[in-house]
C-alpha cells in the first residue's frame, strides 16, 4: 500500500513538472496560429483593416478581437482561407479592392525630395535622399497607397500593372 | 555510310498521327526574294527583350545588329536585309506574351548589302579547335542564336549552364514528331554537313566527347544523308558521333521524352536534361551555329515549312527572319478558297493568329494554313475511360487534373503533378467526350503560377517590413541609450556644473536680446 502511493506521487510529480517546462519552453500555439494567419495575408502592409501591419492584424484576427473580412487586398480567397484555418464562418469581404495589382509612381517633374513618402513606406520600396527626386521600386512596391497622403506636393499616383 | 543504332530507352504513351509531311517535302528548299518590309520583334526568344541600337531613318545593312542583348537571358538581333529603319513600334507577334510586341521595321532597299564589320571573317574549320569553349560560347551569343525547336532558349546561356554540370552526351534533336512540320527534315537533307559540323562545334563548347544524332524513322532521305556526313566528318577509329534512329510517335522530340528514349533515363520533375547528363540541342540550331561560327552569317533567316490544306503550293521556304506571314503565303502561292484558320508552329503546340501581318521569327518552324476543322462533336463530361492516361508520355492522370482544375484545387493540380505536363495535346485527341483538356490545363498553369507568383512577393513584402520593423527599433535602441547616457554623464557631473550650464545658458539669451 505505502509503495503504491508513493509511486503514484511520484510519478505525479515527475509528470507535472515535465509539463510545466514544457508550457514555459516551448513556443505557444497561439503564437503559431499568428504566424499560419500572417502567411496567409497578403503582406501589403497596407493598414487598410485599421491594424499598423499585417501581423497585428492577424494577432488580433486569432484573439478574436477583429473580424475576418477586413483585408481588401486579400480578397474573398484570404477570408476563404482563413475561415478554414481558424474554424470560423466565412463572411463577405467589408470593402472590396479594386482587381489586379496596382503600384505607386512617382511624378519625377512634381518630386521635391522630401523624404516623406519615404518614412511612410512600410516595406522599403521607396528611394531617395533630402533634395533629391525620389522613385518607387516597382518589383517591391506592394500597392498600399500609405505614401500618397504625406506626399506634400500630391505627385505620386497609382498605376494598374497589366 | 555509318548505319544508324536502335538501342532505346523507352517512352510512355504517345499516338501515331497522320504525318502530312510529304506535300512539302516533296521539292527542295526554296530560297525566298528579300521582301519589301521586314519587321523584327525585340524579343524573339525566351528572355528580356533586346535593347535597339538603331534610330528611326537610319540605314543598316544584311547582318547588322540592330538590337543589343539585355540581361542574363538576353539575345541580340540583326538586320535581316539592308534597308531603312523606318519605325519602332509595337506590331502583331505570335507570342505567347501577348498580341503585339515592339518591333524594329525595315524597309528594304533590295540591294541586300552586307554588314562589313571589320572584324575577321569567319573562323577557318581548323581554327575551331584553337578556340576555348568560353570563347565559342561568348562568339555563338553575340551571333543571336536561339534554340529552333521552338521554345527559343538562348543558345549560348544554355550551353554556359550546361557547362557547370557533369554532361555526358550531347543530343541532337532531328526528331520532328509534330505533323505538318518538315524544316528539320529537309535541312537535314540537304545540310547535314552543317548539322554535324554544328554539332562538332557544341561539343567543343561543352568540353564533351559524345554526341547523338537522333532522327524518327520516317526520314530515311535525312538518315542516310547524316550517316554520309558523319562518316566524311569523322575517322574510323573516332566513334563519338552516334546516329540514332527512333520510332515515329509523337511526341519523342519533346526534350525530356527525347533523353529518355536515347538514354533510358528519366528527367525529374522540375529539373532539366542536365540533372541526367544530357543536354539537348535541335538540329537547326546546330546549322544556325556553323553559319555563324564558320561562315560568320548571323541568324537572320531561318527554314520555315508553309503547308496545309489553305495555301496552294505547300513547301520549305528558306525566308528572312522578319518576313511577314503574308509574304510567306503569297511565296507559296497564295491561300486557297478552303483556307480558314492560320496557326504559327505545329497543329498540336501551335498558336493561332488573327492576322497574316505577324513577322516570321527565329522560332516559327511551321504557317500553317489550314482549312475549317471538321467539328469533333459536342464536349460531355468525363466518363472515366482513362484513354488519356494510357497515353499521356509524363505519366498523368489527365482525367484527374481535369477533376482538380474544374474544382480550382491549386494545391491537388500541384500535387498530381500538372506543372511537369508539355501541353503536348494526346489526350485531347483521344477523349471520346472531346473534352478540351490541354487548353484547361493551360489555364489552370498560368493560374498556378500567377498563384506562386503571389506568394513569393508577400514573403517578400513580409521579409521586407520585418527588416524595417527591426531597423526602426533598432534606431529607438541607440538613440534611447544615448539619451541615457547623457542623462548619467550629466548627473555625474553634479548639480553644481548643471547649474553653470543653465547659466551660461541665461547669460547668451541676454545677450542675444542685447545685440
Amino acid at each position: 500500500m505505502g509503495i503504491a502511493v508513493f509511486v503514484i506521487t511520484a510519478l505525479a510529480l515527475v509528470a507535472g513538472l515535465a509539463l510545466g517546462i514544457a508550457s514555459r519552453r516551448l513556443p505557444s500555439a497561439a503564437d503559431d496560429r499568428v504566424e499560419q494567419a500572417n502567411r496567409l495575408l497578403p503582406q501589403t502592409q497596407c493598414a487598410q483593416c485599421g491594424y499598423p501591419g499585417c501581423r497585428p492584424y492577424a494577432t488580433a484576427i486569432v484573439e478574436d478581437e477583429a473580424p475576418i473580412n477586413l483585408c481588401p487586398p486579400g480578397g474573398a480567397a484570404t477570408v476563404e482561407r482563413l475561415a478554414k484555418l481558424l474554424g470560423r464562418e466565412v463572411e463577405p469581404l467589408a470593402v472590396e479592392a479594386p482587381p489586379g495589382r496596382h503600384v505607386a509612381v512617382v511624378d519625377e517633374s512634381r518630386c521635391i525630395g522630401c523624404l516623406h513618402c519615404r518614412n511612410a513606406c512600410p516595406v522599403d520600396a521607396i528611394v531617395g535622399a533630402k533634395g533629391y527626386v525620389h522613385t518607387i521600386i516597382e518589383s517591391e512596391c506592394t500597392g498600399c497607397e500609405l505614401c500618397i497622403a504625406p506626399c506634400p506636393v500630391d505627385c505620386i499616383d497609382m498605376r494598374s500593372l497589366r | 555510310m555509318s548505319a544508324p543504332t536502335y538501342d532505346l530507352g523507352k517512352l510512355h504513351g504517345g499516338l501515331r498521327l497522320k504525318a502530312n509531311k510529304t506535300a512539302a517535302t516533296a521539292a527542295p528548299i526554296r530560297d525566298m526574294p528579300v521582301p519589301a518590309q521586314l519587321i523584327l520583334p525585340l524579343a524573339q526568344h525566351a528572355g528580356e527583350p533586346a535593347d535597339p541600337v538603331v534610330d528611326v531613318g537610319e540605314r543598316v545593312l544584311k547582318g547588322q545588329l540592330i538590337a543589343a542583348a539585355y540581361g542574363a537571358m538576353g539575345v541580340p538581333v540583326h538586320a535581316s536585309s539592308s534597308g531603312t529603319v523606318v519605325a519602332i513600334e509595337p506590331w502583331p507577334v505570335s507570342s505567347r506574351y501577348g498580341e503585339t510586341a515592339p518591333c524594329i521595321v525595315i524597309d528594304c532597299d533590295g540591294e541586300d548589302e552586307p554588314y562589313d564589320s571589320g572584324e575577321d571573317t569567319g573562323e577557318p574549320a581548323g581554327l575551331i579547335a584553337d578556340l576555348s569553349p568560353v570563347r565559342l560560347r561568348e562568339q555563338i551569343l553575340e551571333g543571336g542564336i536561339v534554340g529552333l525547336g521552338g521554345a527559343v532558349f538562348p543558345t549560348a546561356q544554355k550551353l554556359t549552364q550546361a557547362s557547370g554540370c557533369e554532361l555526358e552526351y550531347l543530343i541532337l534533336n532531328g526528331v520532328e514528331c509534330e505533323p505538318y512540320i518538315s524544316c528539320d527534315d529537309v535541312l537535314m537533307r540537304e545540310r547535314a554537313d552543317a548539322v554535324v559540323g554544328g554539332g562538332r562545334i557544341l561539343m567543343r563548347a561543352l568540353g564533351i566527347e559524345r554526341c547523338h544524332i537522333v532522327v524518327e524513322s520516317d526520314k530515311p532521305e535525312a538518315l542516310h544523308a547524316l550517316g554520309d556526313a558523319i562518316a566524311i566528318a569523322t575517322t574510323a577509329d573516332d566513334t563519338g558521333l552516334i546516329l540514332k534512329q527512333v520510332p515515329t510517335i509523337y511526341p519523342s522530340g519533346g526534350e525530356d521524352q527525347l533523353v529518355q528514349l536515347v538514354t533510358n533515363r528519366e528527367v525529374p520533375s522540375g529539373g532539366l536534361p542536365t540533372d541526367v547528363g544530357c543536354l539537348v540541342q535541335n538540329v537547326g540550331t546546330a546549322a544556325a551555329v556553323y553559319d555563324w561560327i564558320v561562315k560568320r552569317e548571323p541568324l537572320i533567316s531561318r527554314i520555315t515549312t508553309v503547308t496545309g490544306d489553305g495555301v496552294h503550293s505547300p513547301q520549305n521556304v528558306r525566308a528572312r527572319i522578319g518576313t511577314t506571314v503574308a509574304d510567306l503565303i503569297a511565296f507559296a502561292g497564295g491561300y486557297t478558297d478552303r483556307a480558314a484558320q492560320l496557326i504559327v508552329g505545329g497543329p498540336m503546340t501551335g498558336k493561332s493568329v488573327t492576322t497574316d501581318r505577324v513577322p516570321l521569327v527565329k522560332a516559327s518552324n511551321c504557317i500553317l494554313a489550314l482549312s475549317e476543322t471538321p467539328t469533333t462533336g459536342v464536349t460531355r463530361p468525363c466518363i472515366r475511360c482513362g484513354e488519356c492516361a494510357e497515353v499521356c508520355p509524363i505519366l498523368l492522370l489527365p482525367q484527374q487534373l481535369h477533376w482538380y482544375a474544374c474544382a480550382d484545387d491549386e494545391d491537388k493540380l500541384r500535387l498530381h503533378g500538372l506543372t511537369d505536363c508539355i501541353e503536348c495535346g494526346c489526350c485531347d485527341l483521344v477523349c471520346p467526350s472531346h473534352i478540351a483538356l490541354t487548353a484547361r490545363f493551360r489555364q489552370a498553369k498560368a493560374r498556378i503560377r500567377e498563384l506562386a507568383d503571389e506568394k513569393a512577393r508577400a514573403e517578400r513584402a513580409r521579409r521586407r517590413f520585418e527588416a524595417r520593423e527591426q531597423r526602426l527599433a533598432d534606431e529607438r535602441l541607440d538613440r534611447n541609450r544615448e539619451l541615457e547616457a547623457q542623462k548619467s554623464r550629466a548627473r555625474r557631473a553634479g548639480p553644481e556644473a548643471i547649474a553653470d550650464i543653465l547659466r551660461r545658458k541665461r547669460r547668451d539669451k541676454e545677450q542675444d536680446k542685447k545685440d
